[in-house]
């Protein structure tokens, strides 16, 4: 994967399989520090110390145990790879914390990507989960909090023209005005 | 407009009016599902979904339920895009790239007519 986004999409995605009701997901940039922190929490299923080992590194799990996947150790060996590393707090029956971070200004560290198209991904095309976005860069702060506009809409989906252009449009503006003009070099 | 003389013709009338919301209804109801496992993710899966929601907010596109699955086993084909209109069964796309995912919209929730070239057989 050539973003951040793209991996807090498939982290996020771990959550809706462990069936959250709530999931909440932070991005921190500190340039101040020069670190990057993303989080991903839910109140999911959650794991036992085993599984949790397992998700983070499948390699050493023996072939009987249930599949994982490969999107975790990614994540963590890019993060490892730029000062940083990835941990994860997790309880059966209370559900998952996952945490990342970087070092903001290492050189083989991923853009940060397209934060709104992951948002706006998210929220509109899983709709029965209260998600709270959160992007902070330094003092700046961003919160997308869908409760308010899905109590509003009632049965009406979000992948109605106008409430779609409406939240994208929320999101988008809301990232813009608080992201680092030169917080991303682009190479595609 | 003709008066509605007896009971057994307002009760026609009715029955009528509830065939035909009926029928709209089934003729409004798409979905499309996009696979969102790592797989799909890594190969593209979100640009498919951007330009899914893009164009429904570009045209306008009422009636039209966007969701999304894990991995459906298929992953080399990835990204994934699965359509059911109405009564039809479900036609599943692989390799959909932005482009295609504008014409699976365009031409096939909204026209009807599949996008021929990435739908895998069943």
């Amino acid at each position: 994967m050539r973003e951040l986004a793209l991996h807090l999409l498939d982290i996020a995605e771990n959550s809706l399989a462990a069936g959250a009701r709530n999931i909440s997901i932070t991005v921190e940039e500190s340039l101040a520090a020069d670190r990057l922190r993303m989080s991903v929490e839910d109140d999911g299923a959650g794991m036992d110390a085993g599984m949790v080992a397992r998700v983070i590194d499948p390699f050493v799990t023996s072939r009987t145990t249930r599949k994982v996947g490969l999107g975790i150790p990614l994540l963590k060996a890019a993060a490892e790879a730029c000062q940083g590393g990835l941990t994860i707090c997790s309880t059966l029956g209370k559900g998952t914390r996952l945490d990342v971070d970087f070092q903001r200004s290492h050189i083989d560290r991923m853009p940060l990507g397209d934060l709104a198209a992951t948002f706006l991904t998210l929220c509109a095309t899983a709709p029965d989960i209260h998600w709270v976005f959160c992007y902070r860069v330094d003092q700046a702060e961003f919160i997308y909090d869908d409760a308010p506009i899905k109590a509003e809409l009632v049965d009406i989906p979000l992948t109605e023209p106008s409430v779609l252009a409406l939240v994208r449009g929320l999101l988008e503006e809301g990232i813009a005005s608080i992201q680092p003009a030169s917080a991303e070099l682009s190479w595609n | 407009m003709p008066t509605v003389k007896t009971l057994e013709d307002l009760k026609k009338l009715r029955e009528e009016a509830l065939e035909k919301r009926r029928v709209k209804a089934a003729e409004g109801q798409a979905q499309i599902i996009v696979g969102m496992g790592t797989c799909g993710i890594a190969a593209g899966a979100r640009d498919a979904m951007k330009a899914i929601l893009d164009t429904i907010e570009s045209d306008n596109l009422s009636g039209i339920l966007v969701t999304q699955t894990g991995c459906i086993g298929l992953c080399e084909k990835e990204p994934i895009v699965q359509v059911v209109v109405g009564e039809n069964d479900k036609v599943t796309y692989g390799k959909v790239t932005p482009e295609i995912a504008r014409r699976i919209v365009k031409e096939h929730v909204v026209g009807g007519a599949a996008v021929k070239e990435n739908v895998i057989p069943a």
